[in-house]
């Protein structure tokens, strides 16, 4: 593989769009960026000077959390908008709302909106980088680079392992970004679930289909919880959420089913004892707590490469 | 008014089985001989050598936006939009604010038609009060005043019970119910087909079935009841396969299709980068589908071909993608993306595509229009076959631009343009 040292890409609009070299770089940096964070003290003065301005147009807590942190970490300066400040209820168009924040002179936009492809619209229409932070049920990128981070902490290489993602994979961009994301660097990614929140053809974007979750576990190095939202259940995907758990919760019992190694991983927050049981949430084989500091980590590569740290 | 004649051209006349150059010879606004080589002395003369000479095309599907929405398009813009593209009549739909669902909407449409159309304006009543669904709207009112149509186009009309009734009771004035097929159950807020694009784009999909579950219904009303069911903007290869059974067992249904689902897949979607001008219903459809209708087309499923031209303006399509709205124009692309991606690939002859845009119109709406027979207005489209011209929608008469194919080269182009013998387009530039 050749080592590239710089992105081709302005802008993160998801995995889909990157290369394996690019993804490569982005996971070496974080790594590096991970041991900022180990420090003591936190802040590297790398990105002093340098302005990112975040636009939440859905409701975050550790996204938001993460991106402000790593731009705390860079000392590059951060402002934050969210769906509850005025102006994005105001009826303002996503247009003119970009345009003001875009003439205040940020490098770096992060978006996180209900509509797919909002964040290439955005793209289209600044001037900065953009850094999509989850676009409808479309891509999640950041989310999906922290969780290759976390295994690559654990298992060195990604190529062949085998990647089980259960749980409601139609409504989820964690889960698009993490199949192609894992597919890409060479690893068998199952997905599993009811079939009523198992997406048409997405096979075709690099996974297996086992709707038996018993089953797709056999082998697993990597089981990946999605969470639920609960109300799915009121929109007749799945009858009840007792019959859910039953069926796709993840359990001890369940765990064992896969290699012993095997890493339990979920983006949060999670319905405990609905999606996920505490015994193994908790457990030993749990790197859910590991996610979020790689998550900034991955967030300051990001903020590093975009804004030109590689010349 | 005189005599002009038209001389040189190749006439494709599907309703009197013409397809030969000839010259067409105009007197008073009507069509007078069709014969070889002919010389009138003193008539005005119209060079078509190259080109084809065929009935002005008739839009059975079309939003003029008037009234209540003007800033996306008026009679005035709608109707020069309409001859650009070689339409000599158009069918406005219903869905404006308010609906036209009553004879005093009708007499308005026809009233600014006569003050501002440059094209024939034959106007769509609503089916339900207020495009609500749930009362029959007054359609023997809305007949006398000069409806040739209903419809609740841009919504379903949701209650089989009210779709019972309607069909029984348009019986009675022999017009056909021109119907939008989608089960809102199944659609619920996609703005995508439902399958491969959905979920690779992460975009709420919307399935076939949302349009092959209402037309089965529709079809069995239909059967049952009697009436003219007319399926409006067919997408789906098992609607087609419905419909062309339905017309073998004798049931009195007749359906159009669109020049950009004829053309164009979901695959164009992904392809634009979330371009909303890719945003309509119904959605593009696979590739399945796209064959499947145009098998229909060929082997008269497919009556008629209808723009549902639905103009918005850039403030309406400039917006994330779930929240744009749904449509496109397209009266001044028809011809020429009809043209270049079906007949000049053999898929379709061309008089078989003249005959779904001119005849056949015509005859499923009951119109006068659709053929250069003796006698009849002479509203008339003279097409180039060979020219080669980008699509600028900075050119476009209408109100709105928002198409997929900006920057598109397409071959075929309308040249000129009559209604009643007077000459609307000449070389194509408006003349009115």
């Amino acid at each position: 593989m050749n080592d590239v040292q710089q992105l081709r890409q302005k802008h993160i609009l998801g995995l889909a769009e990157l290369s394996v070299e690019e993804m490569t770089l982005i996971l070496q940096t974080s790594e590096s960026m991970r041991e900022i964070i180990d420090r003591p003290i936190k802040q590297v003065p790398t990105l002093r000077g340098r302005q990112v301005l975040s636009l939440f147009y859905e409701s975050s807590t550790r996204t938001k959390a993460s991106f402000d942190l790593a731009c705390k970490y860079m000392s590059a300066g951060a402002v934050s908008i969210s769906k509850d400040s005025s102006s994005l209820t105001k009826g303002e168009s996503l247009r003119d709302t970009v345009r003001n924040v875009e003439i205040m002179g940020p490098e770096v936009v992060i978006m996180r909106h209900p509509s797919g492809g909002a964040c290439h619209y955005l793209a289209r229409n600044v001037s900065s980088s953009v850094i999509n932070a989850g676009d409808g049920t479309h891509e999640h990128p950041t989310q999906g680079l922290l969780d290759m981070l976390t295994v690559l902490q654990h298992k060195e290489h990604l190529d062949g392992l085998n990647v089980v993602i259960v749980g409601d994979v139609f409504h989820s961009r964690v889960a698009r970004s993490n199949i192609i994301g894992f597919s890409r660097m060479g690893a068998n990614v199952v997905v599993s679930g009811p079939s009523t929140l198992l997406p048409p053809y997405i096979e075709e974007m690099g996974c297996q289909v086992e709707s038996d979750l018993d089953h797709a576990l056999a082998e697993a190095d990597v089981v990946y919880v999605l969470r639920l939202q609960l109300e799915r259940q009121s929109a007749s995907y799945f009858p009840s959420l007792r019959e859910y758990t039953e069926l796709y919760g993840l359990n001890e019992r369940r765990l064992a089913l896969a290699k012993p190694d095997a890493l339990l991983m979920h983006p949060g927050p999670m319905n405990r004892g609905v999606e996920i049981d505490s015994d193994v949430a908790d457990g030993a084989q749990s790197v859910i707590l590991e996610q979020v500091p790689n998550g900034v980590a991955v967030r300051m590569a990001l903020l590093y490469l975009l804004l030109g740290g590689g010349e | 008014m005189g005599q002009t004649l038209i001389k040189n051209g190749h006439v494709i006349d599907p309703a009197n089985g013409r397809n030969e150059r000839a010259d067409v010879l105009l007197e008073e606004g009507k069509i007078g001989a069709i014969s070889r080589n002919m010389t009138v002395e003193g008539a005005e003369l119209i060079d078509a050598e190259e080109c084809v000479v065929v009935p002005g095309f008739i839009d059975t599907h079309t939003h003029l936006r008037t009234p209540g929405q003007e800033y996306k398009e008026d009679i005035a813009s709608g109707t020069r939009a309409a001859i650009r593209g070689g339409y000599t009549a158009v069918l406005p739909m219903a869905n404006t604010q308010p609906p036209i669902d009553n004879e005093t909407g009708i007499r308005f449409i026809l009233d600014q038609a006569q003050t501002q159309g440059v094209a024939r304006v034959y106007p769509v009543g609503a089916i339900t009060k207020g495009l609500k669904g749930d009362e029959i709207a007054e359609l023997g009112l809305m007949k006398r005043a000069g409806a040739c149509a209903f419809s609740d186009d841009g919504m379903p009309v949701r209650s089989a019970r009210v779709m019972r009734f309607a069909l029984q009771y348009s019986k009675m004035f022999g017009v056909p119910l021109s119907v939008h097929e989608e089960d809102p159950s199944l659609t619920q807020d996609g703005v995508v087909n439902w399958g491969r694009i959905s979920t690779k784009m992460g975009l709420p999909g919307i399935p076939a079935e949302s349009e092959v579950a209402m037309v089965a219904r529709d079809l069995e009303l239909c059967r049952v009841i009697g009436g003219h069911l007319h399926i409006a903007h067919v997408s789906t290869a098992r609607a087609v396969h419905l419909i062309r059974e339905a017309k073998a067992a004798g049931i009195c249904v007749t359906c159009e299709v669109t020049p950009h689902h004829l053309t164009l897949t979901e695959d164009l979607v992904h392809e634009s980068g979330y371009d909303t001008n890719t945003k309509m219903k119904p959605p593009l459809r696979t590739q399945d589908d796209q064959r499947a209708l145009l098998s229909g087309l060929k082997d008269g499923t497919i009556d008629l071909i209808a723009t549902d031209h639905a103009p918005h303006s850039f403030d309406d399509k400039d917006k994330e993608y779930l929240f744009a709205d749904f449509g496109i124009v397209g009266l001044e692309t028809a011809f020429a993306l009809l043209h270049d991606r079906l007949v000049l690939t053999q898929a379709l002859s061309l008089e078989k595509l003249i005959e779904a845009m001119t005849w056949r119109p015509a005859q499923v709406f009951g119109l006068s229009g659709g053929s250069l027979s003796e006698g009849v207005p002479a509203d008339i489209t003279i097409l180039s076959t060979s020219d080669e011209w980008a699509v600028n929608p900075k050119e476009f008469a209408s109100k709105s631009a928002n198409t997929p194919l900006t920057g598109w080269s397409l071959t075929g182009r309308v040249r000129t343009v009559l209604v009643d013998g007077q000459v609307r387009l000449r070389d194509g530039t408006l003349t009115c």
